[in-house]
């Protein structure tokens, strides 16, 4: 081990060569200011810096800077074999770790040609642990939304519940956030002994704490004044800009992969897809957005019900069942460029893969992040809005920096 | 109707000419279509707004380093028509250059979808490709004086960065 010290010497010009600004500072205009929003700003969710221009309250022009959690995913996953990548996976989007796994697992599965020999016991675990976890990530997306602009009740109910889902999660795989669970081909291991009636009373517990939630949130006056008709986002602006998600569905589209690609289970589950109708000013406002996340709450709710009773009829547990079974011994895709996506909490997560069939490493899997893609519309949406609304607008992203940077 | 990716090739075909194609691969599970990198923005306009199809929205833009011995980058456009539920996978390739000064330009195709944007300048980050008519091709992960293209094949990274060892 190196027991030399780093001979950092600290030089001041060194900030403005690694991230320059955008705005010239020399030509702004008469009461203009630059504001640097991060990257250590409680509102930012996580370490993003927001370049404002600004003109007193009103922002002129907002450029975000990215990248300062980079981690070289997609330069790590060049040197693993694809079921190591896993562990990798889970920390794109460390608020939903199982779904992104559900999405690059389904990936892999179907280049191989084995999605098709998944036993169904699998698919519906596989979608109720995703489900889960896509409750426990819009809770903290509603919850931290509603701490940045000024509600501070919502946030603790919210991680109370949450609570609950982690520990559940925990008990599958015996992590909390971060769960290696969905293997490919299968899982780490079969659920434990009780957890589908756990998982119902928790559901049983969770539904009037749901519309306890819909009235402290999303039917509050103050809520509503403070998110309706705020940063509007026209639907071919959004899809333009290839917003997915809640996003999207805000912005009054009805587009769910789980629905227009059916993958998995999905297409024997019965949900709804809830959209933004602007019912409390223009469609696509913050507030459509957040009530479609609430909506889809109850919509997870739903399919996390039809999946128990699924795992405790016709796909019960036996003795012989084996979640391991079919998991390939050697993962070795053959030549082809493959694309994979799935809905993710926050939108279409997408893989992109490269194999070369010589070896178990993928030559190139790119991941297209939905956070990466819904933040780029930021500066579109945030022209001549108060400082305020710009942290209300950015919440109703739900980003996640881990999976921006990658 | 559905179009398939015969058709679309060949409507494609019909306007641009057949020289504009270089290559198509049906024989992976996807099918991709090579094109020369001139027509890009033009052939993706087309698409876009051709009435057919309607590839409304670009789902991803991946860039890809074939290593040193091919000497090529490929960029894959991942396109996707929501009205009609339609995937067509168009791809470009280009030279690699010495990825210092010399870089490999491309027709940015920004004025087509704005999410293009942050993926052409994760592209240009990651492996040093020049986006011609992008309004703000900046680094977007990386810092601004990092050195080098961290995914291309060939790639080391430098030794000190303001002073950090940067190896570990």
């Amino acid at each position: 081990m190196s027991t030399q010290t780093p001979n950092y010497i600290y030089n001041p010009l060194d900030l403005q060569n690694s991230e320059p600004l955008v705005f010239d500072t020399t030509s702004l205009k008469r009461g203009e200011i630059i504001i640097n929003m991060g990257p250590q700003h409680p509102s930012t969710h996580g370490v993003l810096r927001l370049e404002v221009l600004t003109d007193g309250e009103i922002v002129k022009d907002v450029i975000p800077h990215i990248g300062y959690l980079h981690r070289c995913y997609e330069k790590h996953a060049e040197n693993l074999p694809y079921n190591q990548v896993i562990p990798f996976v889970d920390r794109l989007d460390y608020m939903a770790a199982m779904n992104s796994e559900h999405a690059y697992v389904m990936g892999v599965e179907r280049m191989l040609g084995i999605d098709k020999d998944i036993p169904k016991r699998i698919e519906y675990i596989r979608v109720l642990v995703a489900e889960l976890n896509r409750l426990s990530s819009h809770f903290v997306a509603i919850g931290t939304y509603g701490l940045d602009i000024g509600a501070f009740t919502p946030f603790l109910w919210l991680m109370r519940d949450r609570e609950h889902i982690n520990r559940l999660l925990e008990w599958v795989s015996g992590a909390r956030m971060l769960y290696n669970y969905i293997w490919v081909g299968g899982l780490f291991y079969d659920l434990p002994v009780g957890f589908e009636e756990r998982c119902k009373d928790f559901i049983t517990y969770l539904k009037p704490k749901l519309i306890e939630l819909q009235k402290v949130i999303i039917e509050n006056k103050i809520f509503i004044e403070r998110t309706a008709n705020i940063g509007v986002l026209p639907i071919d602006l959004a899809i333009n800009y290839g917003i997915t998600g809640p996003m999207l569905r805000g912005s009054g589209l009805k587009f769910d992969l789980r629905k227009v690609d059916a993958y998995s289970v999905y297409p024997e589950i019965d949900f709804d897809i809830p959209v933004g109708m602007g019912a409390m000013g223009t469609t696509g406002d913050c507030w459509d957005r957040t009530h479609v996340r609430v909506a889809e709450c109850f919509e997870s709710v739903k399919i996390i019900e039809q999946c128990i009773t699924q795992l405790l009829s016709d796909h019960k547990r036996t003795r012989e069942f084996d979640p391991q079974a079919t998991v390939p011994k050697k993962i070795r895709p053959k030549v082809m460029d493959f694309y994979v996506r799935a809905e993710n909490p926050k939108g279409e997560l997408g893989f992109f893969f490269r194999t070369t069939g010589n070896t178990d490493v993928p030559f190139r899997c790119k991941v297209r992040a939905p956070s990466f893609v819904n933040l780029s519309v930021l500066q579109a949406i945030s022209k001549n809005v108060m400082i305020a609304d710009l942290v209300a607008i950015l919440g109703s992203f739900d980003i996640v920096m881990g999976e921006i940077d990658r | 109707m559905t179009y398939s990716f015969q058709d679309i090739k060949e409507a494609i075909q019909a306007q641009f000419g057949a020289d504009v194609i270089v290559a198509e691969n049906t024989a992976w599970m996807q099918p991709q279509l090579t094109v020369k990198k001139e027509f890009i923005k033009d052939i993706c306009f087309f698409l876009r707004d051709d009435a057919r199809f309607f590839f409304d929205q670009l789902s991803c833009l991946t860039a890809l380093d074939n290593g040193v011995e091919k000497n090529t980058l490929e960029i894959i456009y991942h396109l996707y028509s929501i009205p009609f539920n339609l995937f067509f996978i168009l791809k470009v390739e280009t030279e690699r250059g010495d990825g210092k000064e010399v870089l490999p330009q491309i027709p940015s195709i920004v004025d087509v979808w704005r999410t293009a944007d942050w993926h052409e300048r994760e592209a240009f980050d990651m492996f040093g490709m020049k986006f011609t008519g992008h309004p703000d091709l900046r680094r977007i992960l990386l810092p601004a004086d990092w050195e080098g293209y961290p995914l291309r094949k060939d790639y080391i990274e430098q030794e000190f960065y303001h002073g950090i060892k940067v190896a570990y």
